[in-house]
């Protein structure tokens, strides 16, 4: 049985003007396990917090109930106060007596009245409360980045820059990612590279980073603080200590018609390559599908030519294990598949590209070395003609419902380029809306369409028809003349819809993180918690969480690194003390719980029961890891055995607080 | 006629500590008054909200009980409220099946700065279960 003592406080009059106090301290002394009761003028003061500590000494007080104000505002004190004094912090109750008696009602009779079921309500509840004690885990300080794009870089230099390891995973032979493979970027024009390739040195070069490139995420285990991943390194047949990145093999190898990725595949690339000049790490890489030493033994010029002897064609993916305190994911986006867009004519046309193979079109390192050619026959256009939101916020099934909210911009910017550099070319751009919100943006746009007189069309395209004379003919609408336009075009780009790279999905499964129906991650508030996952531990950087063009990836990347180095900073975590658990007699491991847990939190193990006479069952059971549930009570009600409970807000608890109510 | 207007009817709410039971604050800070008979019993999200609680209530005599949780796509544990929204209509039916009017069973999302909304919705609750009186039909006489 538990010694309750029931403080009433009376807020100076905020209370006590409504409520007869005295009547309130009085009734509930009859109540169970009440052994003392009393009224003070303000509890939440040091005196009155000092009487609460002397209660609890002199009448050995087991449990406390506050009729106060809300529990939102000072359970956290009187929880304070009672520790002090030496009971366990979760032995206090609250009965908010004043924002749901005291200032709503104001008649005394009624508002006493009700004051003193509130307190029953609370004092029912703490004769079932048990003391509980909030987890401690220790933090493992080192950081995980998923994905090396400028997201990626940015949250790992963050990272590195205030003390802390940081390993960073990226599927491609060089980190990068988009940003490395624009030509200039808006609102300024500056090269991308030029921006770019200085951060990409510094990453190489910090002590604190270590790079895993051309390698996967295998496996993810633990909780936050104590992540424990299993890192795929793929085989490259290169012996990374030993090349020197000098690019003698890619020379000297035959086999040279592998798609450029890089360029997106707008040319070719030998099976041994460094994806770019400034790649990082500047080291060769075999694709094993395409090297013919590797297909079928014949061959290894490169391995003759090689003044390093870097070459290995028995080399084996390797797998590496380690912990880490965080994760960022930085996966970051792709342009769609175009098979559903046949009416832009993209599989029939060489001519009609997207805007991210423009990029490349017009980037110096690109396959025409920067000079804006047309891709089937290499002649100079005379006129371009994009169009805007293709598969962007589009309902019909075939593209995406939301904005891609970079490709006006970009269109601005690619239009800009192009009149700079080649007065002659006429450009259109066909456009649903002009979407230029951010600083610069809008005086960007005007800028295209005021001063170089770039030809915006408000409207949508019906269809290109490629014409026998190598043209392509745009058929489209011009709403603000009402009128069908048809415009005789060189060369049409299409500003592609982008969408979150596709193995993002796969890393939130592993990572038990949710993605919404676009697959984008999701965070934990759309407002207040945009750079956290709902999974304690796991942070999102860049476009994997939404689209974004680079000052906004920089800022979030940013955002989430300053989040990763707050939780590193810690040596321990303390847990949530109400948390779930399972009555393991009555758990038949069915999975029912854990496939509600918004966090994860729940796993399985296969335990030994003793059966009495000696025999013994293993069965599967339930377990709750204390330092992930947040104690929502999800699981609690989904459980169909009733095997799964929520301490400090329990089944009994609960159903007693019910029953208080309901007694008339 | 004149017993049924002496009867006051009891109203459970169950309101989510992160939005409801601030909303409830709030209304209570801005002075908005609903009937006394509403009272609130504070659950940490919608979702912990076990329709056996419900149930404990109505066969104890409450009138009508009203769950009360962040707006959808606000809950402080992200999903939460989308249980607590299906677990709830299907126990609404089975009540209904059971013969319980529809009306003494509500699910209202009402945010942390909903105030207004919260008072507003507990007279209109209140004043519906006035008017449908008694709850005779799952009320286990052997706990009076
Ligand atoms: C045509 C075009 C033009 C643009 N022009 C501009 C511009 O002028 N100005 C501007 O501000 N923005 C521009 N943008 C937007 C810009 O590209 C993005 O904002 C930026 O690249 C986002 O960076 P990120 O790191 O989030 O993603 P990414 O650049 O996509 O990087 C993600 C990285 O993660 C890696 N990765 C993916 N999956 C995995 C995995 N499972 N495991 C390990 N690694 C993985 C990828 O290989 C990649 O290296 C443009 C975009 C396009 C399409
Ligand atoms: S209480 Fe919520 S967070 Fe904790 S284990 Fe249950 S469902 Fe998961
Ligand atoms: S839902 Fe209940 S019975 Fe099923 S595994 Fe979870 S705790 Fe055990
Ligand atoms: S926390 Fe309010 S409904 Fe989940």
């Amino acid at each position: 049985m538990q010694r309750i003592g029931v403080f009433v406080c009376w807020c100076g009059s905020n209370i006590a003007a409504t409520v007869d106090v005295e009547r309130v301290a009085e009734a509930v002394k009859s109540e169970p396990g009440v052994v003392f009761s009393t009224q003070y003028q303000y509890m939440c003061s040091e005196n009155g917090q000092q009487l609460i500590r002397q209660a609890i000494k002199e009448h050995n007080l087991t449990g406390v109930v506050v009729c106060s104000c809300s529990p939102r505002m000072h359970e956290a004190t009187f929880r304070k106060t009672a520790e002090s004094a030496g009971i366990n912090p979760y032995m206090v109750e609250i009965a908010n007596i004043r924002e749901q008696v005291s200032w709503i009602h104001k008649d005394i009779e009624e508002g006493t009245e009700k004051a003193i079921i509130l307190a029953r309500t609370a004092i029912a509840k703490v004769n079932l409360n048990a003391p509980l004690t909030a987890g401690e885990t220790k933090v493992t300080k080192r950081a995980l980045v998923i994905g090396g794009g400028i997201a990626g870089i940015q949250s790992a230099l963050d990272i590195a820059e205030a003390g802390y390891e940081v390993d960073i995973v990226e599927t491609k032979p060089t980190i990068g990612g988009r940003m490395a493979q624009l030509d200039k970027t808006f609102p300024t024009l500056d090269c991308a590279a030029c921006i770019l390739t200085p951060k990409m040195v510094d990453v190489a070069q910090n002590e604190k980073i270590t790079l895993y490139t051309y390698s996967e995420i295998e496996d993810v285990k633990g909780f936050v603080g104590n992540f424990s991943v299993k890192i795929r390194k793929k085989a490259r047949y290169i012996n990374e200590d030993a090349c020197t990145g000098c690019g003698v093999c890619m020379n000297a190898c035959p086999s040279k018609k592998g798609l450029n990725e890089f360029n997106q595949g707008l040319n070719n690339r030998p099976a041994i390559y460094i994806p770019f000049a400034q790649a990082i790490p500047n080291i060769a890489v075999i694709d094993p599908q395409q090297c013919l030493k590797i297909k079928n033994g014949k061959c290894g010029l490169c391995a003759m030519k090689c003044p390093s002897n870097a070459i290995d064609y028995t080399q084996t993916d390797e797998i590496v294990e380690r912990e880490y305190g965080a994760i960022v994911v930085a996966t970051g986006y792709k342009t769609i598949d175009l098979d559903k867009f046949g009416e832009y004519a993209y599989n029939e046309s060489k001519d009609v590209v997207t805007s991210l193979e423009l990029e490349r079109l017009m980037n110096a390192a690109g396959p025409t070395k920067g000079t804006l050619l047309r891709p089937s026959d290499g002649e100079h256009p005379h006129d371009i003609t994009f169009i805007q939101c293709v598969g962007s916020r589009d309902t019909s099934g075939c593209g995406k419902p939301y904005c891609s909210k970079i490709c006006c911009m970009y269109t601005a910017k690619h239009a800009m380029l192009i009149r700079e550099k080649y007065p002659d070319v006429k450009v259109h751009i066909f456009y649903i809306d002009v979407r230029t919100p951010g600083k610069n943006y809008d005086e960007f746009y005007r800028r295209a369409a005021e001063q170089y007189g770039v030809d915006y069309i408000k409207g949508m395209v019906g269809k290109v028809y490629p014409q026998p004379n190598g043209k392509l003919l745009v058929q489209g609408s011009d709403l603000i003349n009402n009128e069908q336009v048809l415009i005789e075009s060189d060369m049409v780009v299409l500003a592609t819809a982008i969408e979150p790279e596709p193995s993002v999905r796969r890393i939130a499964t592993l990572l038990t993180t949710s993605i919404d129906t676009n697959n984008f991650l999701t965070e934990a508030h759309a407002k207040l918690r945009p750079v956290e996952s709902p999974t304690a531990g796991i942070f999102l950087s860049g476009v994997c969480q939404g689209p974004k063009d680079i000052p906004e990836t920089v800022s979030q990347a940013s955002a989430c690194a300053a989040k990763v180095i707050g939780l590193l900073a810690k040596n321990t975590l303390k847990g949530n003390a109400c948390v779930a658990g399972p009555d393991e007699s009555m758990c038949n491991g069915c999975s029912v719980c854990a496939n509600v847990c918004p966090y994860g939190a729940i796993t399985y193990v296969d335990k030994e029961f003793r059966l009495g006479g000696g025999k013994t069952e293993t069965r599967r059971v339930s377990q709750v890891n204390q330092a992930i549930c947040q104690g929502c009570g999800a699981c609690t009600v989904a459980c169909p055995s009733g095997a799964m409970d929520l301490k400090g807000f329990a089944n009994k608890q609960i159903m007693a607080e019910v029953e208080a109510i309901c007694k008339r | 006629m004149q017993e049924v207007k002496e009867y006051t009817p009891l109203i459970v709410a169950f309101c989510c500590n992160w939005c409801s039971y601030a909303g409830a604050d709030l209304a209570g800070s801005s002075r908005l008054s609903y009937p006394a008979n509403v009272k609130i019993i504070r659950v940490p999200c919608s979702c912990r909200v076990n329709p056996m609680f419900i149930l404990k209530a109505f066969q104890r005599g409450a009138d009508g009980v009203i769950m009360c949780g962040c707006h959808p796509g606000d809950c402080h544990y992200t999903s939460g409220n989308y249980y607590a929204r299906r677990r709830m209509s299907l126990l609404f039916s089975m009540l209904d099946y059971m013969g319980i009017e529809r009306e003494r069973t509500r699910v209202e999302w009402v945010s942390a700065a909903e105030g207004a909304k919260f008072a507003n919705v507990m007279n209109e609750f209140a004043k519906t279960i006035n008017e449908l009186g008694e709850n005779k039909r799952l009320e286990d006489l052997r706990c009076k």
